[in-house]
């Protein structure tokens, strides 16, 4: 939701005019060059930024290998949805900003030259949440790495379900984590990155199912937002509430990855899990 | 359209409707899960605990008999006294009360019983201690369960059926709703919140959303709609019961006919919406 006011805003860099970027949380500078050089977090204090579905895809696949599935597949506004403007019009303009035609991005993709399906969820597009349109490119990007017996891995960065799209949104849940026992039957991995923010819808049902899951450090990741919390029950929050490194603690997240590391880390994840188990039960008999 | 807020969401008419499912959904004297439990089944058995260290009573799993079948039984449960409420958490489960209903999706693959679940709530709590203990991995673990259940699987609506807290028993081979109950993506308060910035504005989300119940039997999410009494459930439980449970015997007599699988299950969620097919 782009118009939530649910989720805690970003720690993100605000281009200035003469391509300096300021880091939102401690105002050091870098250019608009170095910034990208370093995958858009800040050199002093380590603030991870939000990026783009496609600015994920350039950092983790290998250079030159990813190719996009769906280039075509689009939503519709199915209720006729209008709150304070015309879902439509919200969700034109998005696709114009962001350059996606919904919330997602999928394709083929190598990482460290191992073959995978690899998602990307865009904050930028009505907040990464879950429309129809997202929903069904997820579960064709996870049907698709099955199909090809290729690891799955998805990158989460959404504020759970589309309200506009209602119950719809709502079923997408159960779409997405009915797909993913095609990759259970085929025993193959699926990676889940948990970013800045990851809530709701998302987070109750495929995001939480990766047989590894990893998340940036900072990132917000819940069931309820904060916000909503504290006006439902009036309770304290606890220092760093719902933060990766809050889950991390309780055994929810496998590892709190810096961007940094996340592209070799993820590579020496596929390495060990792409190699042969050679005596399971079925290959013994 | 022209709203009658100003923001064009919904026609009075509309608004009206569609709150006056909400309110029916929700009127303190409506059937909860046990007393229709109590009037469509044989034989109930209450069953407790998560066996993982909790028994979150916002979540009621059982055994139970129907038209000569054994069952497996999970339910959200609210309370009706005051003291009630505070102890059934107004229907709202904790990760424990998900890790109960994964217990009896186990149980019911286990001993080959069909599973029926009764669906009545705001949904999962949204507090402190259930994000603490993964209230988001325990939903989704409980999504999971119910399509890995190889019983065949009936779900019924009977009166909220409130986002992420509900689906985790929804997912069922075939879903009844009653008349007056209802399921939406979030609370009419929480959608109010997040596209007007204002919980007061929940009649106007409740319409945007169009979440009464014939529309969902329009879209194919549920399959049918059990009449109530009229002037509603609240009025006669006895004959709310008497009208839900010839519905749950014949579909769940149709439901073991049909031999249904996981694999049917999972394929009705990943087509549910209808907007893709190949």
């Amino acid at each position: 939701m782009s118009a939530s006011p649910t989720y805690s805003q970003p720690p993100a860099a605000t281009a200035e005019e003469d391509g300096v970027v300021v880091c939102a949380v401690c105002s050091s500078p870098q250019s608009s060059t170095e910034a990208a050089e370093n995958l858009y977090v800040c050199p002093a204090c380590g603030a991870h930024s939000r990026i783009s579905a496609h600015e994920r895809i350039r950092q983790l696949a290998d250079p030159g290998t990813f190719k996009v599935w769906d280039v075509g597949l689009e939503g519709r506004d199915r209720l006729g949805f209008f709150d304070t403007r015309a879902y439509v019009e919200r969700l034109d303009e998005a696709r114009l900003r962001q350059h996606l035609p919904d919330a997602i991005l999928s394709g083929a993709a190598e990482i460290g030259s191992i073959p995978v399906g690899l998602a990307a969820f865009d904050f930028g597009f009505l907040g990464g949440s879950l429309s129809t349109a997202v929903g069904e490119r997820l579960a064709r990007a996870i049907e698709a790495s099955a199909e090809s017996r290729v690891p799955f891995i998805c990158v989460t960065s959404s504020g759970g379900a589309r309200m506009q799209e209602g119950v719809f949104s709502l079923m997408q849940m159960a779409k997405s984590v009915s797909a993913l026992h095609d990759l259970a039957e085929r025993h193959l991995p699926y990676i889940s990155i948990l970013v800045d923010p990851t809530m709701g819808g998302s987070i109750a049902s495929f995001a939480a199912l990766g047989d590894v899951i990893l998340a940036e450090p900072k990132a917000m990741i819940g069931f309820t937002g904060a916000r909503v919390i504290t006006q439902a029950t009036y309770e304290q929050l606890p220092a760093g509430f719902q933060t990766s490194e809050f889950h991390h603690a309780r055994g929810l997240i496998d590892q709190v990855v810096d961007r940094r590391q996340l592209r070799e880390v993820v590579s020496n994840l596929l390495r060990v899990l792409s190699t042969s188990s050679g005596d399971t039960a079925q290959s013994a008999a | 359209m022209t709203g009658a807020e100003g923001d064009g969401s919904a026609s009075t008419e509309k608004m009206a409707s569609a709150w006056a499912q909400v309110e029916g959904a929700r009127h303190p004297d409506r059937p909860y899960s046990l007393d229709l439990i109590q009037r469509c089944l044989d034989d109930f058995i209450e069953l407790h605990g998560d066996r993982q260290g909790g028994d979150d009573a916002a979540v009621v799993i059982g055994l139970a008999r129907l038209g000569g079948r054994r069952l497996g039984v999970v339910a959200n449960q609210k309370g009706r006294t005051l003291e009630e409420r505070g102890r059934r958490n107004f229907g709202m489960a904790h990760p424990e009360g998900f890790r109960k209903a994964q217990r009896l999706f186990a149980l019911a693959g286990r001993l080959e019983m069909p599973v029926v679940s009764f669906i009545d709530t705001p949904g999962a709590y949204p507090g402190v201690a259930a994000e603490e203990r993964g209230q988001a991995w325990a939903i989704a673990q409980t999504l999971e369960a119910q399509l890995a259940l190889p019983t065949p699987y009936l779900a019924v609506v009977i009166g909220e059926g409130g986002s992420g807290g509900a689906l985790a028993t929804l997912l069922a081979d075939s879903v009844l709703i009653l008349e007056h109950a209802f399921l939406s993506v979030a609370s009419p308060e929480a959608a109010a919140a997040i596209l007007f910035r204002d919980a007061g504005r929940k009649q106007s989300a409740a319409a945007a959303l169009r979440l009464e119940a014939a529309n969902l039997l329009e879209w194919g999410i549920a399959d049918e709609i059990v009449p109530e009494p009229p002037g509603g459930a609240h009025t006669d439980w006895d004959a709310t019961g008497a009208l839900l449970r010839p519905r749950l015997e014949a579909k769940l007599e149709q439901l073991v006919k049909e031999g249904v699988n996981p694999t049917r299950r999972r394929e009705r969620y990943r087509r549910l919406d209808g907007l893709f097919q190949l």
